[in-house]
């Protein structure tokens, strides 16, 4: 049985019991920390067992809408280090938070596929060498681009579970990542400029979700 | 931005489409088995990390919650998942359900795939998904919940 919040996709790949979820992508039992509402999403998924003939294909009765309004408050920490690059010492400064929310959450998200948590600080400057007119096959990226690029943001939506004021909705983190941080627009930036150089397309293209204007 | 515009953006993605939904009825639930095949591409900090559009998948122990999501993709909230891996997982839900009576147990096995593939999955189709299948059949699997990402 298949849960899917694109109902095109279920209905043209017609699982024996698809049950059409309107979550955010990304969280397809819906809620984090409600295990009443994530039951209630199983149970629903169970009720279609109870159907003899099928394909069966449900739509859940909750929608749950991404929450564009409702922003994330994180505050940042202060500069530390006036003469380093803003984005550099934005990423050295929320280390302490990133620590704690592993201590807490596990790492889960954050740093782990190219780079560590503590080769974030030169990942960003790397990038900035991009922004500042270095061309991106000498700015020494250390590793695949797209890679290093969820490493990062990975890195500061877990810090943000220490930093921010309240649980964050979904797309919050994101919101907050590349509109708030400095590391955040920065990466827009470089997409840009990547993509105004005739780099490959993947190259740039994945640096930021899709949806994000170049 | 906002999730509709992913969804519009990845909507009109080709999928396979299949003749038989290969539909049956399994046995009562409360005797069943069940397992969650997630593409959230999770993995245990000691396995290998999911390549570029990689075929194979990972074996999530059910006693075990260090998991990592190892996507490549972007175009999703991560930040749920961050806070509770029942989100994208939900084996303490199982584990909850199976000591109320409701299910008849949780799988040891669960799998994981990663989601960004090629249209055709065909790697997905002829291999790799028949061995995670065999993999959940040796384990006496009943009921398969897959959680997309």
């Amino acid at each position: 049985m298949t849960i899917g919040s694109i109902p095109a996709h279920i209905e043209n790949t017609k699982p024996p019991r698809g049950l059409i979820c309107h979550f955010p992508l990304g969280r397809p039992l819906g809620l984090p920390g409600d295990p009443d509402f994530q039951r209630s999403v199983l149970n629903a998924l169970f009720d279609m067992l109870n159907e003899s003939e099928g394909p069966v294909l449900r739509t859940f009765a909750h929608s749950l809408a991404d929450v564009e309004d409702e922003g994330l408050v994180c505050s940042l920490p202060p500069r530390l280090d006036p003469n380093e690059h803003p984005a550099v010492d934005e990423a050295r400064a929320i280390k302490g938070a990133y620590e704690r929310a592993v201590s807490k959450h596990g790492n889960r998200i954050g740093a782990s596929r190219a780079i560590g948590a503590d080769d974030v600080p030169a990942a960003v400057e790397a990038f900035a060498r991009i922004d500042e007119g270095t061309p991106w096959k000498e700015a020494e990226i250390p590793g695949v681009p797209m890679r290093v690029a969820q490493d990062i943001r990975g890195y500061y939506q877990t810090a943000a579970l220490e930093l921010a004021e309240h649980t964050p909705g979904a797309w919050a983190g994101e919101d907050w990542f590349y509109n708030d941080t400095e590391t955040g627009k920065l990466m827009l930036r470089v997409r840009t400029v990547l993509k105004n150089a005739g780099a490959p397309q993947p190259l740039w293209f994945f640096l930021s979700p899709g949806d994000r204007p170049v | 931005m906002s999730d509709q515009d992913i969804k519009n953006l990845v909507g009109d993605l080709p999928c396979p489409t299949f003749d038989d939904p290969a539909f049956n009825t399994p046995k009562p639930l409360q005797q069943c088995r069940v397992a969650v095949v997630t593409s959230a591409a999770l993995h245990h900090p000691e396995d290998d990390d999911f390549e570029s559009q990689d075929t194979s998948f990972r074996i999530l122990d059910a006693s075990r919650r260090d998991v990592a999501l190892g996507h490549w993709s972007p175009n999703f909230d991560r930040s749920g998942f961050a806070q509770d891996v029942n989100v994208v997982w939900p084996v303490d839900r199982l584990q909850e359900l199976a000591e109320e009576g409701v299910i008849g147990s949780v799988a040891p096995r669960h799998i994981a795939f990663a989601g960004n593939q090629d249209e055709t999955m065909t790697s997905i189709r002829m291999d790799s998904g028949p061995q995670a299948a065999q993999l959940l059949q040796d384990d006496e699997v009943d009921i398969v919940i897959l959680t997309p990402v």
